[in-house]
């Protein structure tokens, strides 16, 4: 232990505040160049830990994820912790604190930051087995432990604890869970009756069962618990109970100290955190500020920073704090700001409820429409950090301010609103971050992510309510320096592939090198290679075996690359449909170059194990045949994937078969960003697995419906409806101009899920460009469209007629018939199998 | 016409190499590789024709050993230009130079110099050592 003349600051409490009362100290005292020594005694055996997101604990989030500091941090700034040994007394004439393991602590000043215990009804029963309360990792481990021999079970309390401890439960497997509620509403100092009714609509949905106006008398059974009794005569059986009735603060060691304590509980402290023992503050949910115990994390922080102040440069003072609060609760969005209770006559109230969607909203603005005072908002909290920003700051409301809930400007009006508040706006209360401070970061210091944000300026680092409000502020500062993120393709390009695509066609470019030389620099390399030869492709329709080297090595060799070196071959086979010849055919070439077989998930024959030099001769075959390129290789057109249709199916409404072939033709060898999977299915039924493509096509009585953007994949995402009931014609020209925009404007390497999720404006947009040409460019797309459509030929087909492209495939030029040695095979279920690497 | 290309360090000084002629100058792609084999062993070589250098490896990734070097796309990186290439398996880049890789992996190939003489493509062996 240091002997230094630095002053000793005791922290008693090793919590979320009291923790941040460690680090403001050591920030303040390093700023006023002034040294103290921290000891700091904690009940717990482990070091503090986030207490808001304990619920995480259950979701696989482990004790470190959730403890507040890295392993060293305590040796590292030079403070003392003792862990599991929380101080017992205090001697305050000696100024001395003795811990329960009996160390004796002298301090020049201690700060009480014991936090709260659950508070736990005085009721006949409560030392039962399966009885527990929700506070600390130990809590939550015991629940984990005892709920695999529960089947059901309640919470006592419907506050927002006793909601998280609910979800809890239901992730323990718990199905059958209960709450319990005194009040007639849930979380009853956080929201209003409608918005509790809605709150409890969307609850029992998800599988809770909700009894209000409940008081619980006793617990019953044997050693175990095993039903509730209610004042009013009822009953509920139950294996487990969880208490979440509040909390009691902690302050029985300064009791016991002869600190002044509130009636309720508490200890008494003014403005500047002081106890009535001026060596001795109190700060968190143990503290009484203006008659009141602070529940919440963010004004416990901020009576740590009054009190870190108050040590080193004397002036701070905590005059109460805003009690706004956000959470997604079981999925729920729940949140409450400013003052949301306050009635008429003293405010006007704006309340839009949609029971459909599960949404309840509430404003509350002066009575003379200036101000917003404080509002509610269940199921859709989107709006909440520009809400409370609003009240905050005493910002004037629009001449309409339902439009602040209604929805209509929410996306817009997230940009411009956020942009237009004060400088000193708080935008992360945890850490006190005003706006002003983000938008230097990102002005003078080019910070551009969150991730470097938090870094820089701790913003986000708390509760993490305010990041969708610091990405805005990110964005919007640098829309107003005028820079914007630029996503170039590479660093021999500086140009977006939407930029070089344009420049590219204006300048009637039609090489790799012509490209470099005018708009590049340096000698480009594996990613600016194959996004040019796609532009290439996409606007000239030349066969890219013209400019072999820059294309990727699947479209250089025009079959895809295999585990050791071999190739597979896929020959298209629109729509799915083969006749009995074809098949004979692709069983023979299978046969004779001992290839693997296999069927596709778009529908058509994959043959694998390849040698680079026998592909000529197997396509030779195959388009003697009648076979053509799959394209499998490109970043081009795969499949329209069907289902038989009403040919055959009873169900069928028009032959998805036939439209399936027809728009493959049409699109089949296009170049695109991405690869493009399509699919027809001819009743709704689908069982061409349309909606999971990139355009779906599904028949109804009327006509078709068209679906775009959908994928499978690593993030699988559903198509979304663009129109419905159009005829085939229609739906061919929408196509053009879909894909046509697609190719134009998106990143290389995005499919079209994600060149949606990008769109500003997202599906609504698309469908004004795609369907009501709001662009103009419809005639255009549909004309470039037409012109690569005829322009097609098989790129194979070409390879197999020219000798010059055929000598290409070989394995060593300088002996072209032999093989790959080291391209072996294993064997599995009959047929050949790439050796493992 | 006689015309050592590659840089120096391709050749270290002091080392003794056995030319072999590897192909001739059509057979390797302008921008792009092919590979051959000589004394069993697998080259890969590579003509970028757009700075009028050539280049030899090893063909075999050491990534995933894969004989496949010669099919991957070259270009340059960083403010020098260094010469790379980038394998088609995984996008491993390697210096056409030095034979580092480039991408943070401690992997590293052979490089060979390379000689073209009367549209011919000579690569430098190294020579074996005496038995």
């Amino acid at each position: 232990m240091s002997s230094t003349s630095k002053p000793i600051v005791v922290v008693a409490g090793n919590g979320m505040v009291g923790h941040k009362f460690c680090e403001k100290l050591i920030a303040r005292s390093e700023r006023e160049s002034m040294e103290f020594q921290i000891v700091i005694f904690g009940e717990e055996p482990r070091p503090a830990y986030d207490r808001v997101h304990l619920s995480e604990y259950f979701n696989g989030k482990s004790v470190g994820d959730l403890s507040l500091s890295m392993a060293g941090w305590f040796g590292d700034q030079d403070v003392i912790l003792h862990l599991g040994d929380p101080i017992r007394e205090i001697n305050r004439t000696a100024k001395t604190v003795h811990s329960s393991k009996g160390l004796v602590q002298p301090y020049d000043y201690l700060v009480l930051a014991t936090g709260s215990s659950a508070f736990v009804p005085d009721m006949a029963g409560i030392e039962k087995k399966g009885v527990f309360v929700y506070r600390t990792i130990d809590d939550l481990d015991l629940i984990k432990a005892y709920a695999p021999q529960a089947s059901n079970a309640a919470v006592m309390g419907g506050g927002l604890l006793g909601l998280e401890a609910a979800k809890a439960l239901l992730d323990l497997g718990i199905a059958d869970t209960h709450i319990i509620e005194f009040a007639s509403r849930l979380m009853p100092r956080q929201i209003d009756q409608a918005g509790s009714q809605l709150l409890e609509a969307r609850l029992t949905q998800l599988g809770l069962q909700i009894h209000l106006n409940k008081s619980t008398l006793a617990i019953e059974g044997g050693s175990r618990i095993e039903s509730l009794q209610f004042a009013d005569d009822t009953r509920l059986p139950v294996d487990m109970l969880v208490i979440s009735a509040g909390i009691r603060p902690r302050d029985e060691l300064a009791r016991l100290a002869g600190l002044q304590v509130g009636a309720r509980g508490g200890i008494l402290v003014n403005e500047r955190m002081e106890t009535s023992d001026k060596h001795i503050f109190a700060i968190g949910e143990c503290a009484l500020v203006n008659g009141m115990v602070y529940g919440l994390v963010a004004p416990g922080y901020e009576m740590a920073d009054t009190v870190a102040a108050n040590l080193t440069d004397g002036r701070k003072t905590f005059t109460g704090f805003d009690m706004s609060t956000k959470l997604k609760l079981i999925g729920v969005d729940v949140a409450s700001f400013g003052d949301p209770f306050i009635a008429e006559p003293h405010c006007r109230t704006i309340a839009f409820e949609d029971r459909n969607k599960g949404i309840y909203k509430r404003i509350n603005i002066t009575p003379d429409g200036k101000y917003l005072l404080g509002g509610i908002l269940i199921g859709d909290a989107s709006t909440y950090n520009l809400l409370l920003q609003n009240v905050t700051n005493k910002m004037l409301l629009p001449p309409d301010p339902e439009e602040l809930i209604m929805g209509v400007r929410s996306g817009e009006a997230g940009g411009d609103g956020i942009m237009s508040l004060p400088d000193e706006a708080l935008v992360c209360s945890c850490e006190s971050v005003p706006k002003e401070v983000i938008c230097k970061a990102v002005t003078d210091k080019f910070i551009h992510t969150v991730d470097d944000m938090k870094k820089c300026t701790r913003a986000g680092t708390g509760c993490g309510g305010c990041i969708p409000l610091v990405k805005d502020l990110i964005a919007g500062t640098l829309k107003a320096n005028g820079q914007y993120l630029r996503n170039v393709i590479c660093e021999h390009f500086d140009h977006s592939r939407q930029e070089l695509l344009d420049l590219i066609k204006i300048n009637g470019i039609r090489s790799f090198d012509e490209a470099l030389d005018h708009y590049g620099k340096g000698d480009g390399c594996e990613v600016c290679k194959p996004a040019l030869a796609s532009i290439l492709a996409s606007l000239w329709n030349e066969p890219i075996q013209k400019q072999v080297t820059i294309q990727d090595s699947n479209d250089r060799f025009l079959a895809n690359i295999q585990k050791g070196g071999s190739y597979s071959v896929v020959p298209r086979i629109p729509g799915g449909e083969i006749t009995p010849d074809k098949l004979i055919v692709l069983g023979k070439v299978a046969k004779k170059y001992n290839l693997y077989t296999k069927i596709t998930g778009g529908q058509r024959i994959d043959l694998f194990g390849a040698h680079v030099g026998d592909l000529p001769d197997i396509w030779e075959e195959l388009i003697a045949a009648g076979f053509e390129s799959g394209h499998a290789y490109g970043k081009a057109l795969r499949t329209v994937k069907s289902c038989v249709g009403s040919t055959w199916c009873r169900f069928g409404l028009h032959d998805s078969v036939s439209f399936a072939i027809r728009v493959e033709q049409r699109y089949k060898g296009i170049r695109a960003p991405h690869k493009i999977k399509g699919g027809v299915s001819g009743c709704v039924r689908e069982c061409a697995e349309a909606q999971a493509k990139d355009f779906g096509i599904i028949a109804t009585e009327k006509g078709w419906n068209l679906y775009v953007c959908g994928n499978g994949g690593s993030k699988p995402q559903h198509a979304q409806l663009l129109i419905t009931d159009i005829d085939e014609a229609t739906c061919i020209r929408y196509l053009d101009r879909f894909l046509m925009f697609y190719i134009k404007t998106a990143d290389p390497l995005t499919r079209t899920a994600v060149w949606l999720n990008k769109m500003e404006g997202g599906l609504s947009y698309l469908k004004n460009v795609v369907v009501n040409d709001s662009l103009g460019m419809a005639a255009q797309w549909e004309e470039e469209m037409q012109g690569l459509v005829d322009s097609y030929a098989c790129e194979w087909k070409e390879v197999v007629e020219t000798p010059e492209l055929r000598k290409r495939f070989t394995h060593f030029v300088n002996a072209p018939r032999r093989k790959d040695p080291t391209l072996v095979f294993d064997k599995m279920r009959d047929q050949i199998k790439a050796k493992e690497w | 016409m006689d015309n050592q290309t590659g840089r120096p360090t391709a050749a270290r000084a002091g080392e003794k190499w056995k030319w072999r002629m590897a192909c001739r100058v059509d057979d390797v792609p302008k921008d792009g590789g092919a590979c051959v084999s000589l004394d069993d062993e697998q080259i890969a070589i590579f003509h970028f024709s757009r700075r009028g250098e050539w280049f030899a490896t090893q063909n075999e990734c050491p990534h995933k050993q894969q004989m496949a070097l010669s099919r991957g796309l070259i270009g340059s990186a960083g403010p020098d230009n260094e010469p790379k290439l980038a394998c088609p398996f995984h996008k491993r880049t390697f210096s056409l130079l030095s034979g580092e890789c480039l991408n943070d992996e401690p992997l590293r190939i052979a490089v060979y110099p390379v000689r073209i003489r009367d549209g011919k493509v000579f690569v430098g062996m190294r020579a074996r050592a005496e038995k």
